[in-house]
């Protein structure tokens, strides 16, 4: 079903679109990882691009994060424009190495000759059962380093449009894909393009309650409002988007509006994404603040199996109502 | 050392035929110009006025030297932290080198490196890697941007013995010779891991023998042995630029001092130490270059004095040099024309 100036999507086919139109338009752009050409992308964003682009330009890796992920960074260092693409955040782990000491680092030591204009793709968060080394949300470390930026495409025009935005980067861009969100379908102007990766979006306006949220947990922060909204709480939802750096202006102007202010993040609350925002809004808005900063975030327990404990940990809306009825008194 | 006794791979030997006199010199000066910069180092450093890690190449020179030979300023490098020589064979200006020591803006880094991170990107010196194994991953890549951009380049990648039993150096090893990649591997096996012996380190100590179990031609080298070295490197390069795919060169060495500035040497033998000082690749050279009557001790005495001169005006210019401003303490963590 589409009309002449929209379509209808997926999540999914947006992020696969955008691979395609970087392909297209950029014979230096390339897709690396694993199962990322055959199987067609262990979530299946790259369906059907091997046949299109063939082997070279999307090409399957082994199982060796470390190489592959320092091998894009290679490639960029070298002229190309690589899309390496890592399973899940779990998995990153095995290449941090290579993206803290090498990505993060090269430019600056050495002495601004060594940019690195790479892109890192990765599906992060819960909420399919995958237990303990499948599920995190871990965003929020690759938040502390500098020298990378962080985006979490939450809407369909930003699985759409941020990855050529970051492919222009001259510096290293982490894309969080979280896995709940590739199913969700919606429309799209059928000529959606490159969106800009620096700032928080509105989601939702609203007068009484900041709810700052970003990736998986978008869906349910706009769910909870409309919650909020029939016992008469009008909240703000803000899309963070890009995670690092982040958007301090238009969280600051939300709170200025609302007074309150809940952080949604499904990463675990002790040293998170989360308390960082909390941090800042602390020191840049405090005396706007009619109630203390409230967080929803995730149980500190590694990701249990079965399905009521995984929906236990995670923040749900029911949570975050019960968290902004809380700081709206 | 009864390493050698053990080896299934016979090392590479000089070529019967011998290069030119001139060229043969010039080795020896290319030698003499590492040991050198870092005897100064060492009496800078013990000055205080140079700080840090300092990683010296003492003993190792014969690599560098010898593996330089066979690329051309088209290829590319990734080195290590133990890399000074790598550095000024390549070309990196003397002056850059000690001031990049020195922390000041004239570095080949802008100061921001310091001795283990010297770069050179328009020499395509993709820089001092200080994580063992770390530079591995990134040689791969430029070797792989090279092939997709038909560039006939080749990828020098320098790394220790140490590296080899990084997880990284099984998954480069298998992803370059998967992909066919013009790598020159050349590992400068100085049979310390920092304080820790190879064979304390690996089940199998012929690390020659390991590459080769990725389908990848794989040569033991004398790495004290500058025209032994030479000589493996180009037919090396040369196979390796005419599409032939990676290959590795183990280039047996050793380390006279110390893993960084100072360490009590608690790990190994003095007597050791010494015995690898009689295959001193400095020494030997010029015992060969005196001994075919191609260097006398006058051309000697007045290579040296030329070196020193030009080492004594690097640290004066470095001493001379600004230092970055505060003010610019961030630049360089993204790049200016960042979105």
């Amino acid at each position: 079903m589409s009309t002449d100036d929209q379509v209808k999507t997926t999540y999914r086919e947006a992020m696969r679109a955008a691979i395609r139109e970087a392909m297209q338009r950029d014979d230096r752009v390339f897709l690396m990882g694993e199962d990322v050409g055959r199987y067609g992308g262990c979530f299946g964003v790259s369906l059907g691009l091997l046949e299109e682009f063939g082997p070279e330009r999307i090409r399957d890796t082994p199982l060796s994060e470390s190489a592959f992920v320092g091998a894009g960074i290679g490639a960029a260092m070298a002229g190309m424009r690589p899309i390496v693409e890592i399973m899940t955040v779990n998995f990153s782990l095995l290449a941090l190495d290579q993206i803290m000491n090498n990505a993060a680092t090269l430019l600056h030591m050495s002495g601004g000759q060594c940019n690195v204009p790479l892109v890192i793709r990765m599906t992060t968060g819960a909420g399919r059962q995958v237990a303990a080394q499948h599920s995190h949300s871990l965003e929020g470390w690759y938040t502390h380093i500098p020298g990378i930026k962080v985006l979490a495409p939450a809407a369909l025009e930003d699985a759409r449009g941020m990855l050529w935005t970051a492919l222009q980067d001259p510096d290293p861009v982490l894309i969080f894909e979280h896995g709940s969100l590739y199913n969700t379908q919606g429309v799209l102007a059928a000529d959606a393009g490159p969106v800009d990766i620096r700032s928080a979006s509105i989601r939702r306006a609203g007068s009484d309650v900041s709810l700052i949220t970003y990736g998986g947990t978008l869906p349910k922060a706009l769910s909870a409002a409309e919650q909020l909204s029939a016992d008469g709480i009008d909240a703000e939802v803000i899309d963070l988007r890009s995670l690092r750096p982040l958007d301090d202006a238009t969280i600051m102007a939300s709170v200025a509006r609302t007074h309150r202010a809940v952080i949604v993040d499904e990463g675990w609350r002790t040293g998170s994404l989360a308390a960082e925002v909390s941090a800042r809004i602390t020191e840049q808005a405090f005396y706007e603040l009619d109630a203390p900063v409230a967080r929803v975030c995730t149980a500190e327990v590694p990701m249990p199996y079965p399905r009521h404990l995984e929906e236990a940990a995670l923040p749900q809306p029911e949570r975050i109502v019960a968290a902004a009825r809380q700081v709206a008194g | 050392m009864s390493r050698a006794a053990e080896k299934a791979s016979p090392e590479v030997t000089a070529d019967a035929a011998q290069p030119a006199a001139g060229h043969r010199r010039e080795l020896l000066r290319q030698m003499l110009l590492i040991r050198r910069f870092e005897e100064k180092c060492v009496e800078l450093y013990s000055a205080a006025e140079i700080r840090g890690f300092v990683h010296l190449y003492i003993g190792e020179e014969a690599v560098a030297v010898g593996v330089n030979q066979a690329l051309t300023p088209d290829d590319s490098i990734v080195s290590t932290y133990r890399e000074h020589g790598h550095a000024l064979v390549r070309g990196i200006p003397m002056d850059s080198v000690m001031a990049e020591m020195y922390g000041k803006t004239t570095g080949c880094s802008r100061g921001r490196g310091g001795s283990m991170h010297l770069f050179d990107v328009s020499r395509r010196f993709y820089g001092g890697n200080a994580i063992v194994g770390g530079g591995l991953p990134l040689a791969v890549g430029i070797a792989l941007a090279d092939r997709m951009r038909g560039q006939e380049r080749v990828t020098a990648c320098y790394f220790g013995d140490g590296a080899v039993a990084e997880g990284e150096f099984h998954e480069c090893m298998n992803l370059a010779a998967l992909w066919d990649l013009p790598v020159l591997f050349c590992c400068e096996n100085n049979l310390y891991a920092m304080g820790t012996a190879l064979e304390r380190a690996q089940a199998q100590t012929d690390l020659a023998l390991r590459a080769g179990t990725y389908g990848m031609p794989a040569w033991p080298v004398d790495g004290m042995d500058v025209m032994a070295v030479e000589h493996a490197a180009r037919n090396a390069a040369e196979a390796v630029r005419a599409g032939g795919g990676p290959h590795f060169l183990e280039l047996r060495t050793y380390r006279f001092r110390a893993h960084s500035m100072y360490d009590p040497e608690l790990y190994r033998d003095k007597a050791e130490v010494e015995q690898w000082r009689h295959r001193d690749p400095i020494e030997m050279l010029k015992g060969r270059l005196r001994d075919a009557g191609e260097l006398s001790d006058d051309e000697l005495a007045a290579m040296e004095d030329k070196l020193v001169d030009q080492i004594e005006a690097s640290v004066a210019a470095a001493r001379a040099a600004p230092a970055e401003p505060v003010e610019d303490l961030t630049t360089f963590v993204y790049s200016p024309e960042s979105s």
